[in-house]
């Protein structure tokens, strides 16, 4: 089942993207001669042990570091100019919600911050607290809401303002097993739902061999891809194809790259 | 089940059923332990005055004369409690609020100076605070000033306020204003700083995420995120200012407000109206922490507190 007979559109093409940076001891190569394109559409995870770059990979391509040497193009821009282009929304792994400010509003809030008019904004917030099943919240703070359910409201933020891409940098990682597996069904139906491009960052084997169209797997020192596998499941897969054998192969697959990777020195 | 369990419960009085007692005896006992104190206190310290007052008038007296006379007399060392709130009490209620010896009066004097300058240092320490927030140089350059500033004991600061001031043409509310706002201004631009520097970088991150303007980073994150340090600072700002106000009614020669009652009390040894004057400027400093306080539960409830 190939969908290369269509090119698509790129919606991340990095090429050559190195990132070092001098500590006190010395220089470290976070990321080294890295080499991406993301198409639209596809959901795309980024998995590697501690350090592999994962995360500053995710955070050049949101133009919140800058790489020192490489080229990369975002939505067809320079990163600085997606991100003022509003290019993508980001989800950090803690759900970073503004405790003054309810749930509608912590949703409005890019959506004030980016001009759009109020009435806008109330449609906006009410259809995406809906898509994260969170209808009835509204006027709760985000102390009132458990952990996953920030998370969610998180997530309907970063997509309030219908960007290109979702950048997600592990955004399931503090929550426990259950609540985990739940979210990611959910966020597997909104990625159908939302035809998104999604970039996921994590350091689950299930959760990415799970979600992803596409699996990146990264080494550190220096952080580079060492294995990219793509994966092909029926996009309305349920929690139960992790116990077929096409799973566990790419999921062993996945972890022989993490392990010819790892160093176990330390 | 035996019949007494169905029994209706043992009447509880009232008071101990709300916790009542337990909420306030330790404050009421605390009260009760200073008063008696300050009984003694005042018996001890107004012995010798009065004894000497009865041998100069060459009348006999008893053990019990004394006693009663240093509870009453004209000029103690130290008033007894009973006189000071008769003072007061006297000085609230006795007069009209507008009169020369109504303590209303002098409070109100005092109360427009220290609100004036309270309201003057807090926007002149969160305007500090933000040149100090989004300017390292300025950070570096104003920071030491700041404190310098507070080192120069400000009894020594306030007369040459008033005379320079004064030249300058500018007299009574005014001067005052400006002392205690230079006292009031340095705990909100401290705690500003530490107010406007405290959002979580991932939320200061979601906002460049947003490509959001300095403006809004300051408006919809900055300042909301610093309002339990605003507070905090408020609070400590406004007894300051009322102390600024006091000291700044001292070397104005003692016309009007509580530090000139303060004054004038201690130049003819009235000690019953200095402690008078005290009272007013506790109950005065009371209510305006009270005040704060009440905005900040008004803010709090609005801004999701719990």
């Amino acid at each position: 089942m190939s969908t290369k007979a269509t090119p698509k559109r790129l919606v991340v093409d990095a090429k050559a993207i190195s990132l070092t940076f001098e500590t006190a001891d010395g220089r470290v190569e976070a990321l080294s001669n890295v080499g991406l394109q993301v198409a639209e559409g596809e959901f795309v995870s980024l998995i590697g042990p501690s350090g592999c770059g994962k995360t500053t990979m995710l955070r050049v391509i949101a133009d919140l570091q800058q790489p020192t040497s490489g080229t990369l193009l975002v939505n067809g821009m320079t990163p600085e100019n997606a991100r003022l282009a509003r290019s993508y929304g980001y989800v950090f792994q803690a759900p970073a919600l503004f405790p003054w400010r309810t749930i509608e509003k912590n949703i409005k809030l890019p959506l004030e911050i980016m001009g759009f008019s109020e009435n806008e904004q109330k449609i906006r917030a009410e259809h995406h607290l809906s898509m994260v099943n969170l209808k009835g919240f509204e006027r709760k703070f985000p102390w009132q809401l458990s952990g996953g359910m920030q998370q969610r409201v998180s997530i309907a933020r970063a997509l309030s303002f219908d960007p290109a891409m979702l950048l997600m940098d592990e955004p399931f990682g503090a929550l426990d097993e259950i609540v985990r597996d739940h979210l990611n069904e959910q966020l597997l139906w909104l990625w159908r739902s939302t035809k998104k491009t999604v970039l996921f960052v994590t350091h689950s084997i299930p959760e990415a061999v799970f979600l992803s169209t596409r699996i990146v797997v990264m080494s550190p020192r220096p952080g580079r891809i060492i294995d990219v596998i793509d994966c092909d499941f029926p996009p309305d897969r349920s929690l139960e194809i992790r116990e077929t054998p096409e799973f566990l192969k790419i999921a062993q697959r996945v972890r022989n790259g993490l392990r010819a990777g790892h160093s176990y020195d330390e | 089940m035996t019949s007494s369990s169905l029994a209706p419960p043992a009447r509880v009085p009232l008071l101990l059923r709300f916790g009542v007692v337990e909420r306030y005896t330790p404050v009421a006992t605390m009260v009760l332990a200073l008063i008696a104190i300050w009984y003694v206190a005042s018996v001890a310290m107004n012995w010798t005055l009065v004894r000497d007052g009865f041998e100069r008038e060459e009348t006999p007296y008893t053990f019990s004369d004394v006693l009663a006379g240093t509870m009453e007399a004209e000029r103690p060392l130290l008033p007894a409690p009973h006189q000071v709130i008769n003072a007061f009490v006297d000085g609230v209620f006795g007069y009209s609020p507008l009169a020369p010896r109504s303590l209303i009066y002098h409070s109100l004097v005092t109360l427009s100076a220290t609100v004036l300058g309270f309201v003057l240092g807090a926007l002149f320490g969160i305007a500090l605070a933000l040149l100090i927030v989004h300017s390292r140089v300025l950070e570096r350059s104003l920071l030491p000033w700041i404190i310098c500033s507070q080192m120069v004991p400000v009894l020594a600061l306030a007369p040459i306020f008033i005379v320079v001031l004064g030249a300058l043409g500018l007299q009574g509310l005014l001067p005052k204003s400006i002392i205690s706002a230079y006292l009031c201004f340095f705990p909100i631009a401290i705690g500003m700083v530490k107010g406007f520097t405290s959002p979580d970088p991932l939320q200061i991150e979601l906002m460049r995420t947003w490509s959001a303007t300095p403006r809004q980073v300051l408006w919809k994150l900055r300042w909301p995120a610093s309002v339990p340090y605003l507070f905090a600072s408020l609070k400590v700002a406004i007894t300051i200012s009322l102390v600024g106000a006091i000291v700044a009614e001292l070397p104005t020669g003692g016309e009007a407000g509580i530090g000139a009652r303060l004054l004038s009390g201690s130049y003819y040894g009235q000690t019953v109206q200095l402690w008078a004057a005290l009272v007013a400027a506790a109950v005065l400093a009371s209510s305006l922490i009270a005040l704060v306080g009440l905005a900040e539960r008004g803010v709090n409830s609005r801004m999701g507190g719990h």
